[in-house]
């Protein structure tokens, strides 16, 4: 396991290397740049080449490459010139990821919590009315774009039910600790810290949450559908155990594999799903700095969150697939 | 007064858009007190649908049940849901064909045993493990402390069956139903598994009905035997007098298409004609007519009645004559 777990994190350092050489060039090609970005079209060419030279952007693009990784291994990523001019694009990482991984939590909690219940109503009911209409519901969550449930609940949902739609918090003072505003408040027994963190990060949940919810609802419904025909459940019956234990041990448990895969597929989709919605509720994550940074061709700032972005995907899925041992005890003995 | 009485008893599927289908059409028999009764036939004869219906494990929707199944004087055919849980396990216990696919994976066989006695009888988990490890030894499982940490997939499939022969028995029932125990089995394990169970119901006193097609487990185990065909019981007899003298064409295929060792080199099996996919239904004229030997025009026009033969139920108008050599033989 140990053995398997490095393996695995030593092609991480690979993925990343190459990742990193494909997104240099790659934004390089990119029409413009960030000097058009910062001095506009109608720039003199003196002040252009000027700022060219100032941001190192003269020199042969491998050079280019070659400092960055050299000042990356000191941990210096380069300062932002779109996002936030100036400011170090580290510390625009750090202070926007707990934000991004606040509100992909949020959302996966809602898709796990609403998802595997109603998967598992819908199996033990199949072909029922409540099996029909959660297929159908399932069906219009893939299809609704999240922008537009995102805008749909900024400005209709948001003011019927009194929720804020806009930020992480409001400017109420509150102590910093870890860049979690929810925990953050826990820790420093701000509850109302807590609270007001939680009401801004519901709507953007659930509006990022509706894809992952709709496809762990229908994975759930056929696995438990899968298990339900099986030989032991029906053991399980002829024991004459009760419901709920039949329901949690001997059903849920046998059909959580296949859903903890697709909790693992469905970052990739969170982290997407996080730049339309954090850009629509002005949620201040990763999302919406990618989406400022592509806008203003912000290097440092884009090439570092991406990068952030696919060590995530990679270290949830090598979790995903440490989890299947923990699940499934066929797979530990192998 | 019978341990379990079964009367009348007719299962019918019907799904949506099909035929409605008869799988078991009006079966009676009785078990007494520690007594061995067998089920036979081949394969959709009704006998393991039967024996679901017995512990009330058919599905609610699409199967209706009707008749009465006595256990102890109460009906279980008319318990509530919740009433039966609580007899399933404690009352009735089960055990199935296929050993590997009938325990849960991911769950220790210690916990699949313990959940059935936490459940019926109360047990804390830590007395419940002392209890499983007792269990696991009468049932001849080496190492019981090891086995009950270990899941299914580490047990051989002898030891499985055993393992699911201790869970079917852990709350004492009074009633055994075991559906093709043997089947999935390597014969040299069979033979074990079989007499095993034979040991435990004598020890306990528990009645068993043995669900089988194999008549070699009937000669070895059951005190009386009820054939089945297409859903019906076509003859039933004690164990002795059904293997000295069938009666029944079908009992007397069954009994005749049984390979021998003492036979001749190169004599031929002598199997029944057919399969159970050519019969017809029992409203008009026996389902066994099509593949019968002795079948008569009447075989065909008119359902035959079930008659009681001196001690023995006999539903055939031209029963086989006592002493008739197996059919003729017929190129496998």
């Amino acid at each position: 396991m140990l053995r398997y777990t490095i393996r695995r994190l030593v092609q991480l350092v690979g993925v990343v290397l190459v990742l990193s050489m494909l997104l240099f060039a790659w934004l390089r090609l990119l029409p413009g740049g960030p000097v058009s970005a910062l001095l506009g079209e109608r720039a003199t060419p003196e002040s252009r080449e000027a700022l060219t030279k100032q941001l190192g952007l003269d020199q042969p693009i491998f050079v280019q490459y070659f400092k960055f990784l050299g000042r990356a291994a000191t941990g210096d990523f380069g300062v932002s010139t779109g996002v936030q001019p100036g400011d170090s694009a580290l510390d625009i990482f750090l202070q926007r990821f707990p934000a991004t991984i606040e509100l992909s939590f949020f959302a996966i909690l809602i898709a796990v919590a609403v998802g595997v219940p109603l998967g598992y109503l819908a199996a033990k009911r199949r072909g029922g009315w409540f099996d029909n209409l959660s297929v159908v519901g399932s069906l219009i969550g893939v299809a609704v774009p999240v922008f537009f449930l995102a805008y749909l609940l900024k400005d209709v949902a948001s003011s019927a039910l009194g929720l804020p739609s806009q930020g992480r918090q409001d400017a109420i003072d509150a102590t910093r600790v870890t860049g979690f505003f929810t925990l953050d408040g826990v820790i420093t027994g701000e509850w109302d810290a807590t609270f007001n963190a939680l009401q801004h990060l519901i709507l953007p949940a659930i509006a990022l949450a509706t894809i992952p919810f709709a496809v762990i609802f229908r994975i759930t419904r056929a696995a438990v559908l899968d298990v339900l025909d099986e030989d032991f459940v029906r053991t399980a019956e002829s024991k004459g155990l009760t419901a709920p234990v039949i329901r949690r041990r001997h059903v849920l448990r046998n059909a959580m594999l296949p859903v903890v895969t697709t909790i693992g597929l469905q970052t990739g989709a969170l982290l997407s799903g996080a730049v339309l919605t954090e850009k629509v509720f002005s949620f201040a994550g990763v999302g919406q700095a990618l989406a400022i940074g592509f806008e203003r061709r912000d290097y440092p700032v884009l090439l570092l969150l991406i990068i952030m972005a696919t060590i995530v995907y990679v270290v949830v899925n090598l979790l995903v697939d440490l989890s299947y041992a923990l699940i499934d005890p066929r797979i530990r003995t192998r | 007064m019978a341990l379990l009485e079964v009367r009348d008893l007719t299962v019918v599927f019907q799904r949506r858009g099909e035929e409605p289908f008869r799988a078991v059409d009006g079966v009676s028999f009785d078990v007494e007190p520690g007594q061995t009764v067998g089920l036979v036939g081949e394969s959709g004869c009704g006998k393991s649908v039967t024996s679901l219906a017995i512990m009330g494990l058919l599905p609610k929707r699409g199967a209706k049940v009707t008749g009465t199944v006595k256990y102890d004087g109460t009906d279980l055919l008319k318990l509530s849901d919740k009433e039966m849980r609580d007899r399933r396990g404690r009352d009735l216990g089960m055990v199935f064909q296929d050993p590997l696919s009938s325990l849960n994976p991911v769950v220790p066989i210690g916990l699949q045993v313990t959940e059935v006695l936490e459940r019926h009888r109360g047990m804390p988990r830590k007395e419940a493990m002392i209890e499983a490890k007792d269990l696991l030894d009468k049932v001849g499982i080496p190492d019981p402390n090891r086995r009950l940490k270990e899941y299914p997939h580490q047990l051989s499939g002898g030891m499985r069956q055993r393992a699911l022969i201790a869970i079917a028995l852990a709350c004492r029932p009074k009633l055994l139903i075991a559906d093709e125990p043997t089947t999935a089995l390597d014969v040299t394990i069979q033979a074990q598994i079989l007499t095993l169970m034979k040991e435990l119901v004598q020890d306990l006193g528990t009645a068993l009905v043995m669900i089988t097609h194999d008549l070699g487990v009937v000669a070895g185990l059951c005190d009386e035997v009820n054939v089945l065909y297409g859903g019906k019981v076509v003859e039933k007899a004690m164990r002795h007098k059904l293997f000295a003298e069938p009666r029944h064409p079908y009992t007397h295929g069954l009994l005749a298409s049984i390979p021998r060792l003492d036979a001749a080199p190169g004599e031929k099996l002598t199997p029944i004609k057919g399969s159970v996919a050519d019969n017809i239904p029992w409203a008009q004229g026996c389902a066994f007519a099509p593949r019968c030997p002795n079948a008569l025009d009447v075989c065909v026009q008119v359902t035959p009645a079930e008659e009681d033969q001196l001690g023995r139920l006999l539903r055939c108008h031209n029963p086989v004559v006592p002493g008739t050599p197996a059919a003729e033989e017929v190129p496998v």
